[in-house]
């Protein structure tokens, strides 16, 4: 090594900043990684407990009284968890139905409905749920909290939640028939 | 005595018209009041908050310009509540309580959020002094290497040159 190289390597970059700048580029590559990876892979997958949220519900839409609903609470029981906004025009076609199912399921005691409603305003909401009848526990999706832990991908979409809070079921877009969503429940009960 | 009984029912009369009528002002100014609304916020008023916010469902729209029916839901919305009175702080703080921070135009300055604020400058001003130091040793070092290595390739080609040249000459003689 000549003199000149010496001079060149003592002006260079210390050793241990470019080992502090390579962890650090190493640990931002690692992170969107991670971040395209959890996006690539879609909503929560049949198969997978379900962590447990509470559901703050509007006045007039509680459940057995209350103001909020939690899964945990709900143990025993079969959950179906609905998403929409009353700016969805899908979730209109499914509306009345899952307001059937409920009438249907809703009296045995052994099936919860759900409705989480994604990024609305509360007085539009209120006059969709009015339009369609549905009187099931219904409440706004607050901060997209709930529907970032189920990595929900649009509205409407339908979680099926058995009796052990597991997803066994996920239903991505409008359902067309009471008999559809029937066919789902029926799957779960004991 | 009828003429002045008359009239005093005249009188009479007329007062209680005159009673009623004021009765009925009262009622409306008093409604008036109570019903009056305060001026209709114009469009750039909400457009210069909904401009500082993002619709999750249209991500890289901003609210004031995003087509869809849910901004235009948050757009009134927004106009109610500066009819309430809402101050433009209240406002943002409404939408980050029911639709998260994520919301916002600009994250707020706390927690994790810091990293945004601070990682690109300090990036940019890292990468700037690198490339100082590193167009130093570029220079410098690179001329005087240069120089060195010329009188080095030179030296031994010119010796050998004048080693033949000599070996030549002494050759013919």
């Amino acid at each position: 090594m000549t003199e000149t190289d010496k001079t060149a390597s003592k002006r260079g970059v210390p050793l241990w900043v470019q080992v502090a700048i390579w962890v650090v580029l190493a640990g931002l590559l690692i992170l969107v990684a991670v971040t395209l990876n959890k996006r690539q892979q879609g909503t929560v997958q049949p198969g997978d407990q379900i962590p447990d949220f509470t559901l703050k519900l509007y006045s007039g839409y509680e459940y057995e009284g209350k103001g909020e609903i939690k899964l945990s609470d709900l143990r025993g029981k079969v959950v179906v968890l609905n998403f929409w906004a009353s700016w969805c025009k899908p979730c209109e076609q499914e509306a009345a139905e899952m307001q059937q199912a409920w009438e249907k399921y809703g009296p045995t005691g052994n099936v919860v409905f759900l409705g989480a409603d994604y990024v609305d305003t509360e007085p539009e909401a209120r006059i969709y749920l009015q339009k369609f009848g549905i009187t099931y526990a219904n409440g706004p999706d607050m901060a997209t909290k709930i529907s970032q832990l189920f990595r929900m991908q649009g509205v409407p979409e339908t979680y099926f939640i058995d009796t052990d809070g597991v997803l066994q079921y996920v239903m991505i877009g409008p359902f067309s028939s009471v008999d559809d969503i029937s066919t789902q429940i029926e799957k779960l009960l004991p | 005595m009828n003429k002045y009984r008359r009239s005093i029912l005249y009188v009479l009369a007329f007062a209680l018209l005159l009673a009623g009528a004021f009765a009925f002002v009262q009622d409306r100014i008093a409604s008036g009041s109570v019903y009056a609304q305060g001026p209709t916020p114009t469009d750039d008023q909400v457009n210069a908050i909904a401009k500082q916010l993002y619709c999750p469902v249209c991500e890289n729209t901003p609210l004031d310009v995003c087509p869809t029916e849910a901004c235009r839901q948050w757009r009134e919305l927004i106009r109610t509540q500066l009819g309430q009175g809402w101050t433009e702080d209240q406002i943002k703080q409404y939408f980050v309580d029911n639709y998260g921070a994520r919301v916002l135009s600009e994250p707020p300055r706390q927690g994790l959020n810091w990293l945004v604020y601070i990682l690109p400058p300090m990036l940019i001003l890292g990468g700037a002094f690198m490339l100082f130091r590193a167009m130093r040793t570029w220079t410098k070092p690179v001329k005087a290497t240069a120089d060195a290595g010329k009188e080095d390739e030179e030296k031994p080609a010119q010796d050998e040159y004048v080693a033949r040249l000599e070996e030549e000459l002494r050759k013919q003689k």
